[in-house]
């Protein structure tokens, strides 16, 4: 049973992790951005 | 386009909640295996999803080296990117259901090697997306796309050509499986099915954006005048 528990956490683990690099990319873009306008 | 993707969202979070329910409460306890089988409703899916984002990859990669399209370039990286984590995902629930059936975590066995390698050539491909500067990245990348997909046909056959340790497949594979675990294995792949798209969705947006920022920082960068560059 723990193993059928380890091996959902871990699937949801890697696909959180990788939605919060998709977040955290998403914020950087939007950082760039900002910089973009106020130079313009 | 926001608001599809906002009932979109919720109807994937819906189906992949409904989808855990029926792998853990409805479908039947394997005989041999016991619980630990139900990582089948998650590792199966997940491998037909990474799968199917690789041939979507090698797809856009041909289309790319055809037309030189910027749309497929971004799909293929997108397509690649998403395949990796699923990928990711058999390779980690792999080991977790072979420890307590076969008793080991790991065997250098065909389909296993094969998937690894699988993994090793897309990761591969993202490294060279992501720390090439060269202007023929793209090709390359096409490229080396191309050759990865080959891994797939012989990840997915191996088990028919090759004398291997792990289970026979689910379709054609001569072995016989539960209807109701059919029914739940297939909730399973469509909710996955839904949950790659909506990433690729948020991903590929991201990479337009990329593209467009990189674009305007370049002309920034041509416009200044050159005293202050």
């Amino acid at each position: 049973m723990n193993f059928l528990y380890a091996a959902y956490a871990a699937t949801w683990i890697i696909h959180i992790s990788y939605l919060a690099t998709l977040l955290l990319r998403y914020r950087r873009l939007r950082k760039q951005i900002e910089e973009l306008r106020r130079s313009q | 386009m926001k608001r599809i993707f906002t009932v979109f969202a919720l109807l994937t979070g819906l189906l992949l909640s409904y989808a855990l329910y029926q792998a853990l409460i409805v479908a039947p306890t394997e005989k041999t295996m016991g619980d630990v089988q139900r990582i089948f409703y998650y590792h199966v899916p997940s491998a037909w999803t990474a799968f199917l984002l690789f041939t979507i990859n090698f797809v856009a990669s041909v289309v790319y080296l055809i037309r030189r399209s910027s749309a497929a370039d971004a799909l293929a990286v997108v397509s690649a990117e998403v395949g990796v984590v699923f990928c990711t995902v058999v390779l980690v629930t792999g080991p977790l259901w072979a420890r307590p059936v076969w008793g080991i975590w790991w065997t250098w066995d065909v389909r296993l090697t094969s998937t690894l390698v699988l993994w090793l050539i897309y990761v591969s491909y993202l490294m060279l997306r992501r720390f090439s500067a060269s202007g023929e990245t793209p090709v390359l990348a096409a490229a080396l796309a191309i050759f990865g997909a080959l891994d797939v046909p012989l990840v997915y056959f191996s088990i028919w050509i090759f004398r291997t340790q792990h289970p026979q497949p689910v379709i054609g594979g001569g072995g016989s499986i539960d209807p109701r675990m059919w029914h739940v294995l297939l909730i399973n792949w469509a909710a996955f099915l839904c949950f790659a798209l909506l990433i690729c969705w948020s991903r590929y947006r991201l990479e337009v954006l990329k593209r467009e920022v990189e674009e305007m920082q370049a002309l920034e960068a041509l416009l200044q005048p050159r005293g202050s560059r």
